[in-house]
């Protein structure tokens, strides 16, 4: 059995509290009337009233960028742990529980995520344009979109998503134990279906959730591809998460037969994950960029033209940086390195994060400050605290899972 | 690499109580024998359809492209279809010997040999079809930027279209390298086995000298390793610029994102649809089935249903996006593909790519051999369907209505593509009685851990079998 150490504990609870005092912060120092924004009186009225309208936003975009990226981090972990449920993975099973730990995170991120589109849909903020009824009094474009953008069925959309991630997680975690009081293989078969079944389920909602929750936010423009870009970043930030919390548990003593070969095939998957990441965000870019067509290309002028320093900053961290450190097989045993690399990793998606959601909600007024720094700090000290605590509550190894075996004597 | 450890539940790769001199004895079998009347009758078969192929393709070159169904609208038609087809086709080659190697899947050692040389097979066809559909094809040399006395001529890199060039020279020649690479153990036991002069000596020569010490192996293994992992962004990127050819235009249809990943799908979908066509067949022929067994025809029939699903996922988002864009072009673009003129075309590619491979979540079907071929021919009916809906109904009618017209094939048009299938089967024929069908090599690499014999060792003594 793991037990919570104090350490961690503690950074965790610290993270929160300070995080939550960052957020607080944020959210009173956002100006609320145009005066507040000490634009000189006689100024162009709209363009004021525009900016206003950008800094009241951010602290919740803030806030929206780090709860939504936490939470699919351990969605990026539960789609990890049902492919190598589903592909019979024999290296992978000594990880499950530590997967289970993250995963565990899922419920409690998805509900305040959930709280914050419904604040959203009252009309607390302004992340989502087409919940203004005004802007679209006046948007041809959005009015097109209303049968599939509006509040209620956009919030019926989400909960199912999230109930159904949610209760996959909450089915396998149970047949996980099971499987260690039986004395057959019966509830290794039914997470292996139950696992099938997720992926197909997996596959579909994960597009969905990326057109609403990220695409929506520039309801002008479109993508096919995104989806599944949406997808690479995230698994990319997931693995680095998972390589993160197996370094530190083994780092305490505990994962006693987890070995270099585990962390390399780890640092393998960060390493191909980051290619391919970079390879939808070429693609993406790319055909955009090429044919060049109006009504498709603002997405990425206003990303470069305002956010060039992110935009850059995010393909090194994501793409060079792997391509040039994690290609070598010796670096890859190496727990401190691939231990930075991860946290380095997680940076750079969120950037890639930051960036597709802020250009939407904030425009040109995005400053990385204590808004930004405060929402990611708690949701890392409540993630941690979660994934953590969620360790505890039942031994990191599975006992008769029928591939331990060859986990537990796994040497590449 | 190989753990010495195997959970139980693993089903045996091998059948039979197989030993080390079995495997070679039954893979040099049908390149010692002889061929039997059947593989005449099918070689003759294949050979007059690449003749008739090679008859029309003389005609075209020497008539002009307009002997082919195209007209000034439809500039692209049953040539590029034929292309995008045999390279998606040939991509499983590359999927089974890189991507599954890197996955570290054992059972793809009975079948890498075999998708390989599918891969380079079709890769040739496929070749053909950037030559043949220029209008000047004694030109094609131009496309390659070599100094010369117009002042330098040199290309414009800002074409898809010579980067097709570069994608698939270099695609073909990486995947014949990794190939012969893993050929040579297998051609020199071939060598060692060769009783006459003149095989030993064509097995000589192919073999390298071969001579298999642990440096050597060490070696190999790493060479495979490195090209594995050259070959898996390569086989990613090649179908990747063949979707950018329609992808980067601006014809509705054929501009969107989603294109390089879903055609790089639908590739792995179609080509282990091929594969397992070719298999089922060879298996039986060439009396190979304790080494492809029916174990393996389920895991590519689950490839086929996994990448199916993708594939359907795409379709399913290209109708989405098209109504969500709110673009009329692209909303009608799919309109007409669902009730146009090619509406047969559309439903035909919809009902075998997205509704057959959904017949695998059950397990009898997917386990049924006659039940697997018959799919995995539906599937590559269904994928050539689909190059043919994307690239002729996003063209014959687009922006201008006065330009709307339809498409029909020539003969000529059907010959071509008749004979890149009987060029197909004249070189897989061939290769099927002079190459070592199966590598010979890996499989015994995983005789003891997988094969049932062993299997059914240490489950009876497992104290031992670690």
């Amino acid at each position: 059995m793991y037990s919570f150490s104090g350490k961690i504990k503690l950074v965790a609870i610290l993270s929160m509290v300070v995080g939550l005092l960052g957020i607080g912060y944020s959210f009173i120092a956002a100006p609320s009337t145009v005066e507040a924004l000490g634009v000189p009186a006689g100024g162009d009225a709209a363009h004021a009233e525009h900016v206003l309208q950008l800094l009241k936003n951010k602290p919740w975009a803030a806030l929206y960028v780090a709860a939504l990226f936490f939470m699919l981090i351990s969605l990026g972990v539960l789609a990890f742990y049902a492919i190598n449920r589903a592909a019979q993975a024999g290296w992978a099973p000594i990880l499950f529980r530590v997967m289970e730990g993250i995963t565990g995170y899922l419920p409690v991120g998805a509900l305040i995520f959930f709280v914050l589109l419904v604040l959203s849909g009252l009309h607390l903020n302004h992340l989502f344009i087409w919940m203004d009824p005004q802007v679209v009094a006046h948007d041809t474009v959005i009015q097109g979109k209303t049968a599939y953008l509006n509040v209620p069925f956009f919030l019926i959309r989400t909960a199912i998503y999230l109930l159904g991630w949610i209760g996959y997680r909450q089915i396998t975690r149970r047949l996980s134990k099971a499987q260690d009081q039986a004395s057959d293989n019966r509830p290794f078969v039914k997470a292996f279906k139950w696992s099938a079944g997720f992926l197909v389920f997996f596959l579909v909602t994960e597009s969905m959730m990326s057109w609403d929750w990220i695409m929506g936010l520039d309801p002008h423009w479109f993508s096919t591809l995104f989806g599944w870009y949406v997808f690479s970043s995230f698994i990319t930030a997931s693995i680095a998460a998972l390589i993160l919390v197996t370094i530190t548990l083994k780092g305490q003593g505990y994962l006693e037969h987890v070995n270099d070969s585990h962390l390399h095939d780890l640092a393998k998957y960060l390493f191909g994950f980051s290619i391919f990441w970079a390879y939808l965000w070429f693609s993406q870019y790319m055909l955009y960029w090429y044919s060049n067509i109006p009504e498709e290309v603002t997405y990425f002028i206003t990303r470069l033209n305002d956010f060039e320093p992110v935009v850059l900053g995010m393909l090194a961290i994501n793409f060079l940086l792997p391509l040039l450190i994690l290609v070598d097989s010796d670096i890859k045993r190496k727990p401190w390195v691939i231990g930075i690399m991860s946290v380095v990793i997680l940076a750079g998606h969120y950037l890639d994060f930051y960036n597709m959601i802020m250009p939407a909600t904030v425009g040109d007024q995005w400053s990385i400050g204590i808004g930004e720094i405060g929402s990611v700090v708690f949701f890392f000290g409540l993630f941690t605290y979660v994934t953590f605590l969620t360790l505890t509550k039942v031994p990191l190894i599975e006992k008769r899972h029928p591939l331990m075996g060859e986990s537990e004597h796994f040497h590449y | 690499m190989a753990s010495h450890y195997e959970a139980p539940i693993r089903n045996p790769l091998i059948v039979g109580d197989k030993t080390y001199h079995d495997v070679t004895v039954d893979v040099a079998r049908p390149v010692e024998g002889k061929a039997n009347r059947l593989w005449w009758i099918v070689f003759s078969v294949a050979l007059s359809a690449f003749l008739w192929g090679l008859g029309c393709i003389v005609y075209t070159v020497s008539t002009g492209i307009g002997v082919w169904g195209l007209n000034k609208t439809v500039g692209w038609a049953w040539d590029i279809t034929n292309f995008v087809w045999w390279v998606g086709i040939g991509h499983a080659g590359t999927l089974i010997s890189a991507v599954l190697l890197l996955f570290r899947q054992k059972w793809r050692m009975a079948i890498n040999r075999s998708a390989e040389a599918m891969t380079i097979f079709s890769v040739v066809q496929a070749g053909i079809f950037p030559i043949i559909h220029m209008g000047r094809p004694w030109l094609a040399y131009w496309t390659m930027p070599i100094p010369n006395q117009f002042g330098s001529l040199w290309v414009n890199f800002n074409s898809p279209l010579l980067w097709d060039v570069f994608a698939i020279s270099t695609y073909l020649s990486v995947s014949l390298v990794f190939w012969w690479t893993g050929l040579l153990p297998d051609f020199a036991m071939l060598r060692d086995r060769a009783v006459k002069p003149f095989q030993k000596k064509i097995y000589s020569l192919v073999s390298f000298g071969w001579s298999g010490r642990a440096k050597d192996w060490q070696r190999f293994e790493e060479v495979s390793l490195v090209l594995a992992g050259l070959a898996t962004p390569l086989v990613l990127s090649v179908h990747t610029i063949v979707s950018f050819d329609f992808a980067t235009s601006v014809i509705p249809g054929w501009h969107t994102t989603i294109f390089p990943p879903y055609f790089v799908a639908g590739a792995i979908f179609s080509g282990f649809s091929m594969v397992n066509t070719l298999l089922i067949i060879m298996r039986k022929v060439s009396h190979l089935e304790d080494y492809i067994t029916l174990q393996h025809i389920e895991l590519m029939n689950l490839v086929v249903m996994i990448t199916g699903s993708i594939v359907g996922c795409a379709y399913i988002t290209e109708l989405f996006v098209s109504w969500y864009s709110g673009v009329e072009y692209e909303q009608y673009t799919f309109l007409n593909r669902a009730t146009g003129p090619y509406w047969w075309a559309y439903w035909m590619m919809m009902s075998c790519n997205v509704f057959s491979p959904q017949f695998m979540w059950i397990k009898k079907l997917r386990r049924s051999i006659l039940f697997s071929f018959c799919i995995s021919i539906v599937v590559n009916i269904g994928m050539w369907f689909e190059r043919f809906v994307i690239i002729v109904t996003s063209v014959h009618r687009d922006y201008l209505p006065s330009s709307w017209t339809m498409f029909s094939p020539t003969f000529v048009d059907i010959g071509v593509y008749a004979g890149t299938i009987g060029f197909f089967f004249v070189l897989f024929l061939l290769y099927a009685r002079t190459f070592p069908v199966i590598a010979q090599a890996e499989v015994k690499s995983i005789l003891k851990s997988s094969g049932e014999k062993y299997k059914k060792l240490r489950e009876a003594n497992p104290n031992n079998s670690h």
